[in-house]
């Protein structure tokens, strides 16, 4: 009998993931984590997180990793990037923090073309310090500081932060997707490879948003939670590749 | 045949394991873990199994092992 799945071989031993039941950040790391065993890159992988759920990952992985201030990792990882140009840098970052806080780096570093990748997890809600409204968070989304549901009057539209990055000239590749189904699990996969291949082949940055579930601030089950990321969020946030200077015609 | 191995000691009890086998196979639990967390159990007495692995893939805490025969 042939065990065809484990956990990756990168995860640090006896860990146990302090995400809330049912968070789609374990899976999110699981494929990161896979990604580094397939392409051989645990040796040479530095990491760069900020502040919020996403900074777990360095208690899980067992690679290098750097500590930016909130919102600063793509320029954390610029500066580690340009060190040392032969490292397999990229950022792993909540929509609070890529997308709100650091939203000059992170556009910045897209802006420069700094030749890593970087991540971002969109759950539509700063999940870590007790589910305040997010950049991203849906129209009519009831938060603790949006307790009337968002309206755009006061508080504005929601970012489409796949969308800006791939307008920017220095970006190799950038793509949304979802982890609500078992399907888009895989294409999420598919999109993680690609920015990571970019980035290996020195074309720009590598970008890819990540449409996540948080139960526990959404006040839902995990279940219902996935269906309002397929009945709520995709809609908004439609998923695809919206720049792949790999691809026919060198856009897409 | 195929089967799976769940470590109850990662398992949260989410559940979204019990909705996503396409047999049916997993199912909650009257047994708990040391936090207190309801557990699921995997039943296969028809060897049903496919060992398509969508229960780990789709098991946020890698609670699952997947073996195929």
């Amino acid at each position: 009998m042939q065990q065809v799945f484990s956990i990756p071989k990168c995860m640090k031993k006896d860990f146990r993931y302090t995400f809330c039941p049912g968070c789609d950040h374990g899976v999110a790391v699981r494929l990161v984590a896979e990604l580094i065993d397939e392409m051989n890159l645990q040796e040479k992988a530095i990491c760069s997180t900020c502040v919020g759920c996403s900074v777990f990952l360095y208690n899980f992985l067992d690679i290098d990793c750097v500590e930016a201030p909130h919102g600063r990792a793509c320029a954390s990882a610029t500066g580690v990037k340009r060190a040392q140009p032969d490292k397999f840098v990229f950022t792993y970052q909540g929509d609070g923090d890529f997308a709100s806080i650091g939203l000059a780096e992170s556009m910045h570093a897209a802006l420069r073309g700094e030749k890593f990748s970087a991540i971002c997890i969109n759950n539509t809600t700063y999940g870590m310090t007790g589910g305040q409204m997010g950049p991203t968070s849906l129209m009519g989304q009831k938060t603790t500081t949006s307790p009337n549901g968002r309206n755009a009057d006061y508080y504005g539209y929601p970012i489409k932060i796949a969308e800006h990055i791939a307008q920017c000239d220095g970006t190799a590749y950038s793509a949304r997707v979802a982890l609500d189904t078992i399907p888009h699990i895989n294409q999420a996969k598919k999109a993680l490879q690609k920015a990571f291949e970019v980035q290996q082949q020195g074309l720009g940055f590598g970008f890819v948003e990540i449409l996540s579930s948080c139960p526990t601030n959404w006040k839902m089950s995990p279940e219902e939670a996935h269906q309002r990321v397929r009945e709520e969020m995709i809609p908004v946030f439609p998923l695809g590749v919206f720049k792949d200077v790999t691809a026919e015609g060198g856009n897409k | 045949m195929s089967l799976i191995k769940i470590n109850n000691s990662r398992c949260k009890s989410c559940y979204l394991c019990v909705n996503t086998c396409p047999k049916g196979l997993i199912k909650k639990s009257n047994k708990t873990n040391r936090l207190g967390d309801y557990l699921v159990e995997f039943e296969d007495k028809n060897n049903e199994c496919l060992g398509c692995a969508m229960c780990a893939k789709r098991c946020p805490d890698m609670a699952i092992e997947v073996y195929k025969g």
